[in-house]
């Protein structure tokens, strides 16, 4: 079993910290894993975008241009990424601020309100768990347990009090998830 | 088994430094290896382990702290990026010269010039053929992954000691930055005063009442005498040539046409490989993990196996392709593909290449 797996959209989404966590839960299964950001100047306000790997199996490329799974955050990612996703794999998508949605009828294509059940839960910044929730519903590759243990072992001691709080995040993105376009 | 990490390649080289046992880290930051000097601020290892961590006014300043600390047996280490590599150049020289251990890391970007912080592999030539002036040669080691990062700074201080030689961990942006698990060896404790007084009768401990002077130095103005050590240093280099080349093979059995590449490009080409090899092509890869020493034999075997061509992949404008060329001599095609200035070619283009460029061509 290989997943590969993009995330993208405006850097302080928490982008790159999503890919983080599920690299550590991949860990946590014992598998192999790759975390490769896009890395640059623009490092706020910009995108941010990374590739995540988990697999059974040793890892080649960390750098991909065709992916499994792409999990898209904004416009600019969208526009950039839609043909990433190889015929039958999964585009993933926050719906918030998109106003050109994807067209590809190839591929499964689900939303999630990520922004507006942040905004709901009255703290936008799990906005990326609940993303991540809505990842895990659709590939159960990494389960919940193991990526509270990789949440311990990537938060400093301090931010444990705030687990709970992600593990609701990631119970709502997994109820708010919807299917957009599925391929027949 | 030792503890498991999830690290950035230049996180798990800088936490290698320490648990090497080194005794001093002197670096100037630049994108995109700042996290080595960052990871190291934070670790404090002078408190675990008593190791020096100074961030030098320049480039040119850390490499002669290395040498300096070096000349007194000391294991030292610094790393930068191209740029900043090329101003460590005439330290380099100076370190072959003197014959003095050390290990260095470039985390190469692309160039020429100030370039883009981007990866890139552009800088084969200045770190195998002699970037520095004189006729010298360091051992040039190209880790794949985050494990190879910290694997090889442990290697890499065994092999500058074995040897009196500057050993180059030569990565670029791609293993630099990313994340993989990586499994630490345990901590190797440093060597005290006394046992380097023991171990390396070299090196400048002091002289002691009744004993030779011990002279670091890359000076003779006698030339007969530096015809002969230039003789000593060849002669070292043909040793290393020959017992410490280090490649590895994939899927070379059967193989009709073979990649050579190392680092991020070799993972890429492994990915090219499946792709190739779905498409009912026969197509293997050889990574070199020496760059210094080149596996010649390596690729005159694959030719005495019948391989019709060797399609060297670099993100450079084609330079280790003139080593494969020079190992081929002749009995098979060779060519070059890669992306540079900062682009890293993906599997796919690299598959097609392979198409184009090899078979087709």
């Amino acid at each position: 079993m290989t997943e590969e797996i993009i995330i993208a959209g405006f850097g302080g989404q928490g982008v790159l910290s999503m890919g983080k966590i599920l690299a550590y839960s991949g860990i946590m299964h014992d598998q192999e894993v790759s975390w490769m950001p896009s890395y640059g100047p623009e490092m706020r306000g910009g995108t941010a975008n990374v590739t995540v790997i988990l697999s059974d199996e040793r890892i080649s490329s960390p750098i991909l241009t065709i992916v499994d799974t792409a999990i898209i955050l904004n416009q600019q990612s969208m526009d950039k990424f839609e043909k990433s996703v190889r015929p039958g794999g999964i585009l993933l998508y926050d719906p918030n601020g998109i106003t050109h949605h994807p067209t590809r009828t190839d591929i499964n294509i689900y939303q999630i309100e990520g922004a507006q059940v942040a905004a709901e839960m009255g703290n936008t910044k799990i906005f990326n768990m609940v993303i991540l929730g809505a990842y895990m519903k659709l590939k159960p590759i990494v389960q919940l347990e193991y990526v509270i243990k990789g949440l311990k072992k990537s938060l400093p001691e301090r931010y444990h009090k705030l687990i709970p709080l992600n593990e609701d995040a990631i119970n709502m993105g997994m109820k708010h998830i919807k299917p957009f376009h599925l391929v027949s | 088994m030792g503890e498991l990490k999830l690290m950035k390649g230049n996180e798990a080289m800088a936490e290698a430094a320490i648990r090497a046992g080194a005794d001093a880290y002197f670096g100037y930051p630049i994108t995109p290896q700042s996290e080595v000097i960052e990871y190291l601020m934070s670790e404090k290892p002078y408190e675990r382990t008593g190791m020096v961590v100074l961030q030098a006014e320049s480039e040119v300043a850390a490499i002669n702290m290395v040498y300096g600390a070096a000349g007194a047996g000391k294991k030292v280490m610094t790393s930068s990026s191209s740029p900043g590599v090329s101003l460590k150049q005439e330290g380099l020289s100076y370190i072959a010269g003197a014959e003095l251990p050390c290990v260095y890391a470039n985390v190469v970007r692309g160039g020429p010039g100030l370039g883009t912080i981007q990866p890139s592999q552009a800088d084969y030539f200045q770190s195998v053929k002699g970037g520095g002036h004189g006729d010298y040669k360091q051992i040039v080691l190209a880790p794949a992954s985050v494990q190879e990062m910290a694997d090889f700074v442990k290697i890499g201080f065994e092999l500058a000691f074995k040897y009196r030689i500057a050993v180059l961990i030569l990565s670029d942006g791609v293993i630099g930055q990313m994340m993989e698990k990586v499994e630490l060896f345990d901590q190797i404790p440093r060597l005290t005063d006394a046992e380097i007084k023991e171990k390396y009768p070299w090196a400048t401990t002091g002289k002691a009442k009744g004993t030779e002077r011990r002279i670091i130095t890359s000076l003779d103005l006698d030339s007969l005498k530096m015809e002969k050590h230039n003789h000593h240093l060849q002669a070292k280099y043909k040793t290393i040539s020959e017992n410490e080349v280090r490649f590895e093979l994939f899927d070379c059995e059967d193989a009709e046409y073979v990649y050579v590449a190392y680092g991020s490009s070799a993972r890429i080409a492994q990915k090219s490989v499946q792709l190739a090899r779905k498409k009912g092509i026969k197509v293997g890869l050889l990574r070199l993990i020496s760059l210094f020493p080149f596996p010649t034999k390596q690729i005159q075997v694959l030719c005495d196996q019948g391989v019709k061509g060797f399609l060297a992949v670099e993100m450079s404008a084609g330079q280790m392709v003139e080593d494969v060329q020079l190992a081929v001599n002749g009995r098979a095609k060779v060519a070059h593909y890669g992306r540079f200035g900062g682009i890293v070619h993906s599997p796919e283009e690299v598959e097609n290449a392979l198409e184009k460029i090899m078979i087709g061509g």
